[in-house]
């Protein structure tokens, strides 16, 4: 029992994070019809820049998570406005090579600045693990499950209550009326590229010190985030939370009851059976195909 | 009423989605070798019947028989075997594919040749092939391209691109042809050419039924009209009948006062 | 193609272990080969079906396993072995195609990578049967008779045999009534299936076949390397395909051979001047720059040039 709690806590921190990558990643595909395979670098980029900040700078936590996500968030509006926008009028294909392009360019960039080794990320809390009754966590990994938290809900606050966030729901449902009411489609595009890449970039920042940052590291991120949008449901942002949460949980129980070699599997599994039997996504209303 | 030997029936055809039904329970039947369109307002299920009747979409209930035989679950691609071809309300073609090999594409029921025949290059594949572009040629003359058989479909205007995508469903050799907006966005002039094209589709045995907005167009070429609104038939029978008749006169133009 | 340039080609070809000294410039000629295969492959479903599948090195991997197991641990001999790595890769291209049924466009690039992706882990966790990471060494090389086609020259005419079939049989598939049928589905689904065309049917038959041809390449690349590790998973190598296709020309038959020479020759030119982290770097960045400027490839676009200059040299006659 104690032993299921624990699992169950290592995936709810690991949950967080993935519930982070989705929402950005559900309102990217969701809203901009986008394949994302990019948004795995974002991640990875957050990492490094957290790294350098920390590191590099000698920055203080805190700052150096700050500048993770502005960062993703920078690059994420230059990415869209120079590559992206001038493709809009094309097919999803078009796309989609484009963006596994940025993928393969910003990956091995990557490898080229900081080279194949991976590296640890110094953070300031004490590495003597907190113990609440059976569960032991790290003050680490409480710290990653608040901040998750915290953009998750700042995340929903954005999209339900601000006038971006109702402009991007007005887009993503009807963007010929949502332009002729005067919303600037451009913009939203681009805030919503940028809001994406900027989750990422902080579930990257925020993992990186839990575990190491290394090139690569965004490969299976971003499947995991694909994982989490199909489950959720495109353009779903509390199915992508959800989703993430249950991803994470899924994942930890796999590795500690079945095998850990696999646990990297579980998020393929979920897409392939996900999109053979509820294509919609697993809170979507089951809806009649025309 | 709903007997037509060898020709189309469909019995209380429903259609739902989610909440909102699209077709209320829809009988007619259209007579072989007669031309029959369908009007009514736009929403009236005009387009939803279409989909329904050619396997793009799955009734909520309601029976579809094609001489005698249920169209029950079958593809799109299995009604077409059974001779019923449809067009699209938006302008369908290939886009990047030629004028003929658009018709090429519709003869596709027309030829035999199966992957293992293709991989041995069996020579009486070459002869089927020679056989098939003699057919798309003189489909391509037959609407009047062929100054434009070598051009890609999508660099043709708008009325000549509804031209190759009845040339492609006639490749097909319909039994039923269903035509969706034959006349929609064209001239007076293209329309009087695609009327004329479909009473000669009619001359060879073809029967037709089409959905049309265009009034005059309709009751020009039409054997028999049946009237659609909120998903239901609420008229049927010749033009001049149509016109006088006070429901559909109603459902156009809404009650007075 | 004029005639004599073919011909040209085709004798350059034939003569290539002859008038090239170097062995390793025949090495890099026999990859070049193993990937035209593959490039031809992935074109049958990204250029004709329109289906961008993301998971090629894993039919390419199945093959290469397939093969080399059967060969070291059921001793069978080396041609049957060929053979049954590309029906394995068939049966997982009926999977795969079958599952395409039901997705389009995102979603199944979606799922070929998932698919890939378990695949791999199997190939490193299922230490029993594929020796996991460390690979298995020591697979035979076929022989023709009393001649092994151990050395690089005799594997060079075995390549370029299975080249050749390659291309024959995506050339008549393409040019047949079936080629057609897969350039409906690619251009307006729902037309081709209102006249008739069973997109059931030759989905799978598209990817059955790419698959198959896929296997294929993987069996005569484990044979060469006599050496197959989970690496042939490798998500670099579908990308390395998917640039060959795309940048040679996708729905052309020349484009993937184009695309293979160019990309197995060119990293092997980049190689001595720099790492192959530049090198995937560069891809990156072509990719893009094709994609904006040269969407339809190479290959197109050098047709297009030639027709402008025929047409201009005949105005001025």
């Amino acid at each position: 029992m104690a032993e299921l709690l624990q699992h169950l806590v290592n995936g709810l921190v690991l949950g967080g994070t993935y519930a982070l990558l989705g929402i950005g990643l559900t309102l990217i595909f969701g809203l901009m019809n986008l394949v994302n395979f990019a948004h795995g670098e974002f991640y990875t980029l957050g990492a490094y820049a957290a790294f350098a900040a920390l590191a590099g700078l000698g920055a203080g936590f805190f700052p150096a998570l700050a500048l993770a996500i502005a960062g993703g968030a920078v690059l994420g509006a230059l990415c869209e406005v120079t590559l992206l926008r001038p493709l809009r009028a094309e097919s999803i294909d078009t796309t989609m090579l484009v963006m596994i392009g940025v993928w393969i360019a910003m990956q091995n960039g990557e490898l080229l600045v900081w080279g194949g080794v991976a590296k640890s990320i110094p953070h300031p809390f004490p590495t003597a693990p907190l113990v609440l009754g059976p569960v032991s966590i790290a003050p680490l990994r409480v710290f990653v499950l608040l901040v998750a938290g915290a953009l998750i809900a700042a995340s929903w606050v954005l999209i339900q209550k601000t006038t971006l966030g109702r402009a991007m729901r007005a887009t993503f449902q009807d963007r010929d009326t949502a332009a002729l009411m005067g919303v600037r489609i451009d913009r939203i595009h681009t805030a919503t590229f940028a809001f994406g890449s900027a989750l990422a970039a902080a579930a990257g920042a925020l993992l990186g010190p839990v575990f190491l940052a290394y090139p690569s590291m965004g490969d299976l991120a971003a499947l995991k985030a694909f994982s989490v949008v199909i489950l959720g449901g495109l353009g779903n942002l509390p199915g992508a939370a959800l989703g993430g949460l249950l991803l994470g949980i899924a994942e930890e129980l796999g590795a500690g009851y079945v095998s850990s070699g696999y646990r990297d599997a579980v998020g393929f599994v979920i897409i392939i059976l996900v999109l053979l039997f509820r294509p919609s996504g697993l809170f979507a209303r089951a809806e009649r195909v025309g | 009423m709903i007997d037509a030997a060898g020709g189309l029936a469909v019995k209380d055809l429903a259609v739902r989605f989610g909440g909102v039904s699209a077709l209320g329970g829809v009988s007619f039947a259209v007579r072989p070798g007669t031309i029959t369109s369908v009007i009514g307002p736009n929403g009236a299920g005009k387009t939803t019947a279409f989909n329904a009747i050619t396997g793009y979409l799955r009734p909520t209930r309601g029976e579809i028989l094609w001489q005698g035989a249920s169209l029950a679950g079958l593809r799109p691609s299995a009604i077409a075997a059974r001779g019923i071809v449809r067009t699209f309300q938006k302008t369908s073609v290939f886009p990047s594919l030629s004028v003929v090999d658009n018709v090429l594409v519709g003869l596709h029921l027309r030829g035999t040749a199966g992957f293992l025949e293709v991989l041995l290059g069996l020579r009486r594949l070459a002869a089927e092939e020679a056989a098939l572009a003699r057919d798309a040629d003189a489909l391509v003359e037959f609407v009047g391209l062929g100054h434009r058989r070598g051009e890609a479909a999508s660099a043709l205007p708008y009325g000549e691109q509804r031209l190759v995508e009845l040339a492609v469903a006639l490749a097909a050799r319909p039994r039923l042809l269903l035509l969706d907006e034959p006349g929609a966005g064209m001239s007076s002039a293209e329309k009087a050419v695609v009327s004329g094209l479909i009473h000669k589709i009619r001359e060879q045995g073809v029967t037709v039924l089409l959905v049309e907005h265009d009034m005059r167009l309709v009751m020009g070429i039409s054997d028999t009209v049946i009237v659609l609104n909120h998903g239901r038939v609420i008229a049927e029978g010749a033009p001049a009948a149509i016109q006088a008749h006070p429901e559909v006169i109603r459902a156009y133009l809404g009650t007075a006062g | 193609m004029r005639g004599a340039a073919r011909a040209v080609l085709a004798l350059l070809a034939l003569t290539l272990p002859f008038w090239v000294g170097n062995p390793y410039y025949l090495h890099v000629a026999i990859m070049a080969g193993i990937f035209g295969v593959l490039a031809l492959s992935l074109n049958l479903l990204l250029g004709y079906t329109g289906q961008l599948s993301l998971g090629h090195a894993a039919f390419f991997g199945i093959g290469a396993y397939t093969s080399a197991l059967l060969t070291l641990r059921l001793d069978w001999p080396v041609w049957p072995a060929m053979l049954a790595g590309v029906a394995v890769a068939a049966l997982a291209g009926w999977l795969i195609g079958r599952l395409a049924l039901k997705l389009r466009g995102a979603y199944f690039v979606l799922v070929t990578i998932s698919f890939a992706g378990v695949v791999s882990l199997v190939s490193v966790n299922w230490m029993e049967l594929t020796n996991g990471p460390l690979g298995l060494p020591g697979v035979p090389a076929p022989a023709l008779g009393p001649w092994s086609l151990r050395g690089k020259d005799a594997y060079y005419y075995l390549v370029l045999a299975a080249v050749a079939l390659a291309y024959v049989v995506c050339a008549r598939l393409v040019r047949s009534r079936i080629g057609r049928a897969f350039l409906a589905l690619r251009e307006n689904e729902p037309l081709a299936e209102s006249v008739g065309v069973d997109v059931t049917h030759y989905l799978v038959l598209a990817a059955v076949v790419s698959a198959a041809l896929a296997g294929g390449g993987g069996a005569l690349y484990a044979h060469y390397t006599r050496f197959v590790s989970p690496e042939v998973f490798l998500f670099t190598y579908t990308v390395t395909m998917v640039i060959m296709v795309v940048a040679g020309g996708k729905g052309t038959l020349a484009g993937p051979l184009v695309g293979a020479v160019l990309f197995t020759a060119l990293p092997e030119a980049l190689r001595l001047a720099t790492s192959w982290q530049w090198q995937m770097l560069a891809y990156g960045v072509l990719l893009v720059l094709l994609v904006f400027f040269l969407p339809r490839g190479i290959v197109p676009a050098v047709v297009v040039r030639a027709e402008a200059v025929r047409r201009a040299r005949r105005a001025a006659e």
